[in-house]
């Protein structure tokens, strides 16, 4: 999968545009990062309903591609430009985190993690 | 003889700007061209490390030597110290309060991915004086 098809499937808005073309592996959703920093599995997509900074953090430490904004919520601009700067591409979807999810995982879009 | 030398202020009052630090060496390993492994693993133990001295610490500072074969990481805070180094190296255990967990930290993850992540940890903790935490990450790990 490619973050073009999230942004298909989610119909997903773009607010930080980086490489659309770029494979996605596995993803991972949650709104603890420490719970997010706990499994290193090549996940390149994060979902979440947390705004601050941090979530650009982590997912830079985790070298991940790709961050995903739930139920149409935005972040401040300053959240944005710290994901331009990192090359990570951030979309916002309409869809609650559950319902995110499932539309991904059911295209394809694994977990990563045997459990 | 260390291959780059690194210093860093941990401000402690400002959670927007933790993770400058670990985002900083980040950057610096991938210009030096380090084991790409080796320097997630360092991002995010140094990460989790940068956070707890901003949230628990009341800020501090970072050391950071980069050898070719092993990158030592030094955290040093003088914030309250802890009690009890074994329970907080505990899954889940922790002291965060409410408004930490609502910007997602808090759950206790912390210390454990720390120890995770790194080869070698110390944790040297004074209640009332503060914590130094030091870590070793070796670019080529048998963990990576
Ligand atoms: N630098 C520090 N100074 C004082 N106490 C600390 C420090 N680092 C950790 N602690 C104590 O150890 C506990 C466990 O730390 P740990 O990093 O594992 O979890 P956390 O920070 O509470 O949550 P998380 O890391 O999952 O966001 C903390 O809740 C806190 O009580
Ligand atoms: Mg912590």
């Amino acid at each position: 999968m490619k973050v073009h098809d999230i942004i298909e499937v989610l119909d997903a808005e773009i607010l930080v545009e980086g490489d659309l073309d770029q494979e996605l592996k596995t993803a991972c959703g949650s709104d603890m990062m420490s719970d997010v920093l706990a499994f290193v599995k090549d996940q390149s997509v994060l979902l979440t309903g947390l705004l601050n900074p941090q979530v650009v953090r982590t997912a830079e430490m985790m070298d991940m591609h790709c961050i995903v904004f739930v139920r149409g919520k935005r972040p401040e601009q300053l959240v944005l430009n710290l994901a331009q700067q990192r090359d990570i591409t951030v979309l916002a979807t309409p869809y609650r985190m559950f319902t995110a999810c499932g539309k991904l995982y059911k295209a394809g879009l694994e977990g990563g993690t045997a459990i | 003889m260390s291959m780059l030398e690194l210093k860093y202020d941990i401000p402690g009052d400002d959670f927007t700007r933790a993770g400058e630090a670990s985002g900083d060496v980040k950057q610096k390993l991938k210009k030096l061209g380090y084991n790409p492994a080796a320097i997630r693993r360092v991002a995010i133990a140094m990460y989790e490390g940068e956070i707890n001295v901003v949230i628990h610490g009341g800020g501090g500072e970072a050391i950071v030597d980069v050898d070719p074969d092993k990158v030592v990481i030094l955290l040093i805070d003088h914030g309250p110290g802890i009690a009890d180094v074994e329970k907080a190296m505990q899954e889940g255990w922790s002291t965060a309060p409410d408004n930490v967990r609502s910007l997602g930290f808090g759950a206790g993850m912390g210390l454990p991915n720390m120890k995770k992540y790194s080869d070698e940890m110390e944790i040297d903790s004074v209640v009332g004086k503060g914590t130094k935490l030091r870590m070793v990450v070796y670019a080529q790990s048998p963990k990576a």
